[in-house]
């Protein structure tokens, strides 16, 4: 196997802001507090840090804060700096990263994703839409659906869901485990949204938002900013809190880039994104101690068990029903810090930065000896993953 | 939902103009490649099959299936009064031509995977917007 360039990159620091339902605080204002937190959580400074990498790169209440303005905020100095929508989904600002710091451009890339979308979203009067809607008017591919009050993503995801329930006999009580479980990991996580315990039977008994997807089944708005810093793996014996090695990075977009013109209706573009990353590593999906993945809406996770591999295609139902496969103690601990159902929709980092505490031994649900985490974030055709190892790759 | 029509929020570009203007003869209308004939949608500047820019409309049968659905609970845009149906329909003609549509005249319970359906039309302003209805609806 030829060099893999991201195993030239680590994660230095990791660290998030304040999250809340409501904070009513700016984007660069979370960001600043959870850059600044990573930063020294790295053990740098900001006079270390020569990059910034974001997405998607603008502000508003999906958009939080731009790189210029955590740049300027912190009067950075810097070589390289991105930012973009257009990537292999949230976690293309990673990724971005790991390449400049793999090319030399730079050699402490600040990483950060922050939402307002709690505090910014519908439910302040006067604002745009948040969560994915808000797309009305749009003369790009939603044009096609927006005429039809598919306005959000639920209304897609629900559309995949259903043909997944009508194909392998998926049922709500197997879908209802990915909010169950999370809800159950986030009372140990003091930043999650909503802790009160939820069973089973309170999440069929939850409300209908885009048949068969539920209350439950969708993700929940909140403000927060999550921060990592991307440094070159020379710097990793000197990062005090432990580097985070990258094994591998899954980038592929291999059918149509396309909410709605995917070719197959039971799964989204995550089955190439997670393939291209196994074809970067000599590790096995058997290698991965926990997962963290996307559950924006609950379905998403169960297309990324089976895009990753945990089960064969169609077979994440069963796999996850009841919840014990992917319990704290299972074979695939699975979004322990919560997820975004309960611990807020941060757009993939938290479960990124859930990634990084599991890897540390510092996670509020630790697995015991873990050493591969497998993080995947993203639904329809904006995906994107990371394999990473305890210790440089 | 009919009678009672939602904002439709059309907003086409030059290439999809023609498939929201189709209805005004009764006839639906997808994108076809005229060197290989392939069936094209969402419409574009040039076949992505051969590359061909001899692309233009065609009328289609306007019947189909339904591939997948979702029933709304929610109003996610006002005046889309819930429950209504969002479905992808797959034309006869070529079913990788899915179609984004609401599935109406029918019981919300009704609908169903691999359901027959035809086209119908709505008005609004100066769009007529596909709509679909189960295959051999009595017309009023
Ligand atoms: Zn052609």
């Amino acid at each position: 196997m030829s060099e893999r360039m991201e195993r030239r990159a680590v994660i230095s620091g990791a660290a998030q802001s304040e999250v809340g339902r409501r904070l009513y605080r700016t984007g660069i204002d979370l960001t600043v507090e959870a850059a600044l937190r990573a930063v020294e959580d790295a053990g740098l400074t900001t006079a270390d840090i020569d990059g910034v990498s974001t997405y998607p790169g603008f502000g508003g209440s999906f958009g939080g804060a731009m790189g210029a303005e955590l740049h300027e905020a912190l009067r950075l100095s810097l070589n390289w700096r991105s930012a973009g929508v257009e990537t292999a989904g949230p976690l293309g600002a990673v990724h971005n990263a790991i390449l400049g710091v793999a090319t030399g451009l730079a050699r402490h890339v600040l990483v950060f994703r922050t939402v307002v979308e709690g505090s910014g979203g519908p439910l302040r009067p006067g604002s745009g839409g948040g969560g994915g809607g808000g797309m009305a008017g749009s003369a790009g591919p939603f044009q096609f659906m927006i005429p039809y009050g598919a306005a959000s993503a639920a209304c897609w995801v629900a559309c995949y869901a259903r043909r997944h329930m009508h194909d392998y006999g998926t049922t709500r009580t197997q879908l209802g485990a990915i909010a169950v479980n999370g809800r159950a990991n986030a009372v140990a996580n003091p930043k999650a949204i909503y802790t009160d315990p939820m069973t089973i039977d309170d999440y069929l008994a939850v409300r209908m938002v885009s048949d068969p997807l539920c209350l439950y089944d969708c993700d929940v708005p909140c403000d927060g900013s999550t921060a990592v810093v991307v440094s070159h793996r020379d710097y990793a014996p000197d990062a005090p809190a432990g580097a985070v090695g990258v094994n591998a990075m899954g980038t592929a977009i291999r059918g149509r880039p396309s909410w709605d013109q995917f070719d197959d209706l039971t799964s989204m573009m995550m089955r190439h994104t997670a393939a291209s990353m196994w074809e970067r590593t000599e590790l096995t999906v058997d290698d991965v101690d926990t997962a963290q993945l996307y559950d924006g809406f609950s379905w998403l996770t169960l297309a990324w068990i089976e895009a990753m591999g945990f089960c064969g295609k169609g077979e994440s139902g069963a796999f996850v029903e009841g919840g014990v496969n992917i319990g704290p103690d299972g074979s695939v601990p699975l979004n322990t810090s919560g997820g975004q159902l309960s611990a807020g929709r941060l757009h993939g980092f938290g479960h990124l930065h859930e990634a990084v505490m599991q890897l540390r031994g510092a996670a509020n649900i630790q697995v015991p000896g873990c050493e591969v985490v497998a993080v995947g974030a993203g639904g329809g055709p904006e995906t994107g993953c990371l394999l990473l190892t305890k210790g440089p790759s | 939902m009919r009678g009672d029509n939602p904002p439709r929020f059309v907003l086409a570009s030059s290439e999809s103009e023609f498939y929201w203007r189709s209805g005004a003869d009764g006839r639906l209308r997808i994108q076809r490649c005229g060197e290989c004939s392939r069936w094209v949608h969402p419409p574009g500047p040039a076949c992505p099959f051969c590359h061909s820019r001899r692309v233009g409309p065609e009328p289609v049968a306007g019947t189909g299936t339904v591939a997948t659905y979702t029933i709304n609970r929610k109003e996610w845009i006002p005046g889309f009064t819930p429950p209504y149906v969002f479905a992808f329909v797959e034309l006869d003609e070529d079913p990788t031509v899915r179609i984004g549509t609401n599935i109406v005249d029918c019981e919300i319970d009704k609908v169903e995977i691999g359901m027959r359906v035809e086209v119908l039309f709505e008005e609004s302003g100066e769009w007529h917007v596909p709509l679909f209805r189960p295959a051999g609806t009595e017309t009023s």
